[in-house]
């Protein structure tokens, strides 16, 4: 046993533990962090298949919860236009399939940008006790968005082809407009994580953010063609996303191309930032919660 | 020759007391973290702060065991979870080679909604196992958690019991460099306490395992060596037994237990106590001399072999020969208990002398005497050996 033992001596991992932060050492805290990103992959998808599961188990509806409050929202928006209590501007597309398809990309941000921080405060009894990659939260989060987001863009395409309407070679490009609203989600989420963790006040002024964001994107309204309205929507980097996934969707050619992939660009900075802040923040979130 | 696997040199860990700055501490630390500050400052206290884990430093060997004593709040935990990576210490040095395997939290990752077949997958994964190794072990896993057709039951319908088996049985097929034990083993009923404990000694040679647990016996049949820590400092790193004595000395001062009540009819009440260490099949023999104001008959008398967490391991009734009378002035008694036959641990003798057909307390005596018994077989919860005590003037 113990010769055995020491042949595999030098593979056998050594993990050691000082006060210094990380930063100090970038190559190796990169290292780590891929490192345990695809340790973990295994441990995220477990994670996610037990909470869809349980999560449609206990439920009656079942998938039907992934698209029911969007239908919701479409519908109440729907009542406020055409009652005319609210007066919409027109739009290129008939709008009930404007708002259809706003409102379940906006849930779908929603999902993205809300996993990080759910995930994480729902594994807190497992955080403080025991150690594994703490990747595997976050990515299981995001497969369930994905999970979820199947669910809705088939619905999406159902309502899109009963209207009539030709997505053509867009089709193509949606997923990657999809995919992009969940990066840029996750990004934002993950960087609100670690204080949202250590104070509750993140997770209850987040709703009421959203609520407003979502109002200054074109979701429900069309874009203003002028007015301080226009520039708040133009400097919203959600609009540049949202358009351009819609656009792909419903075959329009993108208008904001140039801005869909600064934005992506930036997105992809944020992630890698936000996951640094992550990992560093962890055993300081976990030293203040209790065990 | 066996390599050192735990390298721990002087690590310190300080808490907060208080909650809303404990979390702005946290605010401090983490942005001080992200700007790439070291942990905990230049060692100093920040206002409601205290060392939780002052200085300490051990190493480890595979195939050694480290008992981890103190009384509740001393810091065991803490440094098990800077052992485990969990959380950073503010001060020195770890060196963990090798898989690390905790027994901390049972049943970590379970969902009450899934069956116990679906969260064995969610719990091994938790625990570092890969889906290969959870599917060669499966059998072995639904073999000891023993829970037949349960097992495709939702785990919420589970008594507390069986979680923890099933919890327990996952987490011991992971075969760990290095074994952090936690008390985890304190729920169940007693076969499968015992089940877990063999299960345990054939991880022992195999890996370096921290023990921490109040239940002394463990300690001392498992560990070759043991910490003593007292709030947050080590008290004493060497011999289990050692350790043993030196906490339960200080578990009588801390706890402040040692007592002897009397009723008014006694003047005053002495014991002169027997040999300090037993073995099994041993008699422990003391001696008492009891000096009463007035003559009383004792009508009951039972003496309750406790541990330190004052559970009675055997209990019993005292014969008097020839007389349980006890005349004004000076009695002097010879009391024998025994053969015993007891699990290795320190006891303390609890002796209660009651008069008026046992109703009333004459004498009550807590942890005036004690014994450490030596022995490597575990015994049953309580048994009932004979006791005398004879008058000798």
């Amino acid at each position: 046993m113990t010769r055995n033992n020491k042949c595999h001596l030098s593979d056998m991992p050594i993990k050691v533990y000082t006060p210094d932060s990380s930063l100090h050492s970038p190559v190796i805290m990169l290292k780590e962090m891929f490192f345990d990103l695809s340790a973990g992959r295994e441990l995220a998808l477990r994670l996610a298949v037990r909470d869809i599961r349980a999560q449609y188990r206990q439920a009656l509806l079942g998938v039907l919860w992934a698209f029911i409050l969007p239908m919701a929202n479409t519908a109440a928006w729907l009542f406020l236009s055409y009652s005319g209590i609210v007066k919409i501007s027109s739009t290129t597309l008939p709008y009930p399939v404007y708002i259809f398809t706003g409102t379940m990309l906006w849930a779908i941000f929603m999902d993205a940008l809300n996993a990080p921080l759910q995930r994480v405060d729902g594994a807190r009894g497992m955080l403080a006790k025991l150690n594994f990659p703490r990747e595997a939260l976050i990515v299981s989060g995001i497969y369930q968005t994905i999970f979820n987001a199947f669910i809705k863009i088939a619905l999406l395409l159902i309502v899109v082809f009963l209207f009539g309407i030709q997505p053509g070679m867009g089709m193509f490009f949606f997923p990657i407009g999809v995919l992009s609203i969940i990066m840029v989600g996750t990004a934002l989420g993950l960087l609100i994580t670690p204080i949202g963790i250590l104070y509750t006040d993140i997770g209850k002024a987040l709703p009421l953010l959203l609520q407003f964001l979502m109002y200054i994107t074109p979701v429900v309204f069309p874009m203003p063609k002028e007015g301080w309205a226009a520039t708040l929507f133009n400097l919203n980097p959600l609009t540049p996303i949202i358009l351009t996934s819609r656009d792909w969707l419903t075959g329009f050619s993108p208008d904001y191309l140039s801005s869909f992939i600064i934005v992506n660009c930036f997105a992809v900075f944020i992630l890698l930032a936000s996951w640094i802040a992550y990992r560093l923040a962890m055993p300081i979130l976990i030293e203040r919660m209790s065990a | 020759m066996s390599e050192t696997l735990i390298k721990v040199d002087g690590i310190s860990k300080k808490f907060c007391r208080n909650l809303k700055r404990s979390l702005w501490y946290g605010m401090q630390d983490l942005s001080k973290e992200l700007w790439g500050q070291r942990n905990g400052g230049n060692g100093e206290l920040r206002p409601d702060e205290f060392w939780a884990v002052n200085d300490v430093s051990f190493e480890l060997k595979r195939g050694e065991c480290l008992g981890l004593i103190g009384h509740n709040g001393a810091g065991k935990t803490t440094l098990l979870r800077m052992l485990n990576g969990l959380i950073k210490p503010d001060r020195g040095r770890i060196e963990m080679r090798g898989r690390v395997g905790a027994l901390i939290a049972l049943g970590a990752g379970f969902n009450p909604v899934l069956t116990g077949r679906e969260n064995i997958y969610v719990n091994a994964s938790v625990l570092g196992l890969s889906k290969q190794e959870i599917d060669d072990k499966f059998d072995e896993i639904l073999d000891f958690a023993e829970l037949g057709e349960f097992i495709d039951a939702p785990v919420q319908s589970y008594s507390s019991g069986m979680q923890v088996r099933l919890g327990f049985a996952v987490a011991t097929t992971l075969e760990p460099d290095i074994l952090l034990l936690d008390e985890v083993l304190a729920v169940g009923d007693a076969s499968f306490r015992s089940k877990c404990w063999r299960r345990i000694g054939s991880l022992l040679s195999k890996a370096a395992v921290i023990l921490v647990s109040h239940e002394a016996y463990a300690i001392s049949r498992l560990c070759d060596k043991a910490i003593y820590i007292k709030q947050g400092n080590l008290e004493y790193y060497g011999d289990s037994n050692n350790a043993l004595k030196i906490y339960s000395n200080a578990n009588k001062t801390y706890n402040n237990d040692v007592f002897t009540v009397t009723n008014k009819s006694v003047k005053s009440v002495e014991f002169e106590s027997g040999k300090a260490q037993l073995l099994p099949g041993d008699s422990y023999e003391f001696s008492m001399y009891i000096h009463m104001n007035e003559s009383v008959n004792i009508d009951h008398a039972v003496i309750n072999i406790i541990d330190q967490n004052e559970e009675v391991h055997a209990q019993s009734l005292l014969e008097f020969n020839p007389t349980s009378l006890l005349l004004e002035g000076l009695n002097v008694f010879h009391v024998k208990l025994g053969p015993l036959y007891l699990s290795q641990n320190s006891y303390d003798l609890s002796i209660l002398l009651s008069i008026n057909g046992g109703k009333q307390p004459l004498i009550h005596s807590k942890s005036a005497l004690g014994f450490l018994f030596k022995n490597h077989i575990c015994y049953g919860p309580k048994y009932y050996p004979p006791g005398s005590a004879s008058k000798i003037n």
